[in-house]
């Protein structure tokens, strides 16, 4: 049986964009996320993929409740947090932690290393100050600091060891879930390849639940079960991950695999992206119909501007938010193209 | 072509209340003009600290630096402030890993661009503001005119990198010193900054240092790559032989970890152990603790970066022999063949 960790139905988070001095009005709004759902069971990692600024730290602000919601429900564990007050939020606080994306924000400049990571330790009252501190010399280990970083200011770490300096912090509490947003994009890969062997192992251990963000398509296979990607603001399309890498469907999901860099200098070079033409979305004003299809090489008029796609079954546990999805992978963008079957999935 | 960048045997050391770091210690290279040099290496290894240190913006309170970093035979590490003044953001340009150290949170996002304009090219406001609003359009900010008028945290991390791209490029610098300049963006934004990066190099004969933990861009962009670890090079070399026959084995363990999209991989590889103290690292190679190859000469003696012998422009620091390098090169790149889709 699968068992629902996290459910969240039509997630939406605008943000207002308002104009005037004394009187701010309320001009327009950036749709960051708009009208998302999904579900996390438990044990499972959820990756998440997606173009720079379509609303992926939007969205995990907005499931840490970091964000106050426009709309949508969240449910935890069966209960529905979308509207906690901050007291009432405190005990779920600790059952998820999140890693953030810029590790240089995030970590509060006057604080000493130590008290950084045991912070959420002392907060929920788990031990003596001796045990607190062991368990952090600990923490640090295991994220491949050294314990004499305890007493050292943040700004006197590297961007990738501050960055294991946040994912001590998330683990210090044994939370269920962790949203881990761009964890590694700052390690160099073998410092990457053992927190990512970290992650799984204490995955399995404790029963972990995982949402993880990241820009690296590479990592993303290796980590997730499954994969969600984003396109302004909205899900494109989800698989499991061996699924979606081998068979995508979604005209995004195909452009994006297409541009992962290859390291190797001949074949590297001699790789041809899908590229995308158009104008890159805005998210205050986007695009009507399917987001995506401005720049989409298999654009159909008077069906993809006419009305936003819904998610349909294109295979096992796989769906996509398209008119016109990919018949087989790889495809060249000429091939992309063509489409074979010019009547509407749905 | 004439040598831009010349490094010679950089040192930085911190004074911090545990003792002192020694972030960077006797790092040298040269960068020719129009060439994309990329720097790869371990977390926490000097590399940003060795480009901070080349544009002088180390904290003088904390940091102490030796050696030299020649730009156009001018010593930058002599150089008065006044004078970094005049060459930051005009002949040499530095995106920053840290895109908010240098956003100011409270400027909106075009003016902090236009004041760059303003400081170093005679121009009008009204065509600053032109060209900054040009130059987010080809970082790929949606709706720059708008946008312009944004705080730096209404944008999104990406965007904020985006940003610190079109700074750096609107001047046109000679030299782009990028710190981790892609990591934040998707790979087809990435694909997008790296051809900009490049027509820019085309055009105006730009030189690129470039920082990054993804090898398959360094794999794409750089002529030459210095590998770091510990402070110190393991290994510096033209890209198709780094690629080729690695000599160092921290950059065959680097190689190694690599997770690939074909594979379905239950666990990476990794380099054991980890990364050492500059407080007190290690006697002999830095990497000798983790290095499944070491023997008693590591452990007692520095091995200093020399030629291959088959190779003069192969640079690497390791003790063991040339045969047992080229077989376990080999070995690493066999079980990393990559097909093409
Ligand atoms: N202001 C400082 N005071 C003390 N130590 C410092 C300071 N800045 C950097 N360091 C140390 O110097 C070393 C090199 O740091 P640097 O930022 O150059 O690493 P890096 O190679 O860029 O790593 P990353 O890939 O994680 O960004 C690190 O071990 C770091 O802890
Ligand atoms: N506080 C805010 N005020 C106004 N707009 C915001 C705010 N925070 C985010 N946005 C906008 O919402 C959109 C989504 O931002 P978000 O940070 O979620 O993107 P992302 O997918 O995480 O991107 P990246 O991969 O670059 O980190 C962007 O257009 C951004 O400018
Ligand atoms: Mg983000
Ligand atoms: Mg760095």
């Amino acid at each position: 049986m699968v068992d629902e960790l996290l459910r969240v139905e039509n997630l939406t988070k605008h943000f207002p964009v308002s104009r005037g001095i004394v009187f701010q009005k309320q001009v327009a709004a950036v749709k960051a996320v708009d009208d998302i759902s999904f579900t996390v069971n438990r044990g499972e990692t959820l990756g998440v993929v997606g173009e720079s600024g379509c609303g992926k730290s939007t969205m995990a602000r907005c499931i840490m409740r970091l964000l106050d919601l426009t709309s949508g429900t969240l449910t935890f564990e069966g209960q529905n947090i979308s509207r906690l007050s901050r007291n009432e939020m405190r005990p779920i606080r600790r059952e998820m932690m999140m890693i953030f994306q810029d590790p240089y924000a995030s970590l509060n400049p006057r604080k000493r290393v130590g008290f950084i990571v045991g912070e959420a330790l002392v907060v929920h009252n788990t031990g003596t100050d001796a045990a607190i501190k062991r368990r952090v010399q600990e923490l640090l280990e295991v994220v491949g600091l050294n314990p004499e970083h305890y007493n050292r200011f943040p700004h006197e770490f590297s961007g990738g060891q501050r960055q294991r300096i946040g994912i001590a912090r998330a683990l210090a509490v044994n939370p269920k879930l962790i949203v881990c947003d761009e964890p590694v994009s700052a390690l160099d890969v073998s410092v990457q390849a053992q927190i990512l062997n970290l992650l799984k192992d204490l995955q399995k251990e404790f029963g972990l639940t995982y949402i993880f963000i990241a820009h690296d398509l590479n990592v993303v296979r290796y980590i997730s079960d499954r994969v969600m990607v984003m396109y302004l603001g909205k899900i494109a399309e989800v698989a499991g991950s061996a699924e979606l890498y081998a068979r995508p469907k979604h005209p995004y999901t195909g452009a994006l695999l297409s541009a992962v860099p290859i390291p190797d200098p001949r074949l590297g070079r001699a790789r041809k992206p899908i590229v995308l033409e158009g104008d890159v979305p805005n998210p205050i004003n986007p695009p009507d119909g399917c987001r995506f299809h401005p720049r989409c090489p298999r654009f159909q008029e008077g069906v993809c501007d006419a009305s936003i796609p819904e998610a349909v079954d294109v295979g096992t546990d796989h769906t996509a938010s398209c008119f016109f999805p990919l018949g087989h992978w790889p495809m060249t963008l000429e091939e992309m193209q063509r489409v074979d079957n010019p009547t509407p999935a749905s | 072509m004439a040598t831009l960048l010349e490094v010679e045997d950089l040192r930085t050391y911190f004074t911090t209340d545990d003792g002192i770091v020694k972030a960077v210690d006797g790092v040298s290279f040269t960068l020719k003009e129009g060439k994309t040099l990329g720097i790869v290496g371990e977390s926490g290894s000097g590399k940003s600290v060795t480009c901070l240190t080349i544009m002088g913006l180390n904290s003088k309170k904390s940091a102490t630096s030796k050696g030299r970093a020649l730009f156009r035979g001018e010593d930058l590490l002599q150089a008065s402030n006044q004078r970094l003044r005049e060459i930051r953001g005009n002949d040499i340009a530095m995106i920053f890993q840290d895109p908010m150290t240098s956003l100011n949170p409270v400027h909106r996002i075009g003016d902090q661009i236009v004041e760059g304009i303003l400081l170093h090219r005679d121009v009008s406001k009204k065509e600053a503001r032109r060209r900054a609003i040009d130059a987010l359009k080809e970082v790929g900010i949606p709706r720059a005119d708008r946008r312009a008028d944004d705080y730096p945290h209404q944008f999104s991390g990406g965007m904020r990198q985006r940003v610190m791209i079109a700074m750096a490029l609107v001047n046109e610098p000679s030299l782009l010193i990028a710190d981790e300049p892609t990591t934040a963006l998707d790979v087809t934004t990435q694909a997008q900054i790296l051809e900009l990066m490049h027509s820019l190099q085309r055009d105006y004969g730009t030189a690129i240092v470039m920082i990054t933990h993804d090898l398959g861009v360094v794999a794409e962009i750089a002529d030459d790559v210095v590998v770091m670890y510990a402070a110190r090079i393991a290994e510096r070399a033209p890209v198709g032989k780094l690629f080729e026959e690695p000599l160092h084995p921290y950059t065959w363990g680097l190689l190694g970890s690599l997770p690939r999209l074909e594979a379905d991989i239950d666990r990476l590889v990794q380099i054991p152990g980890t990364p050492p103290s500059l407080l007190s690292p290690p006697r002999g190679c830095r990497f000798n603790p983790r290095c499944p190859y070491v023997f008693d000469r590591c452990k007692e003696e520095m091995p200093e970066l020399v030629a291959s012998p088959r190779d003069s422009e192969h640079l690497q620091s390791c003790f063991l022999d040339d045969v047992t390098k080229q077989r376990e090169a080999e070995r690493t790149l066999a079980s990393f063949a990559t097909e093409v889709p």
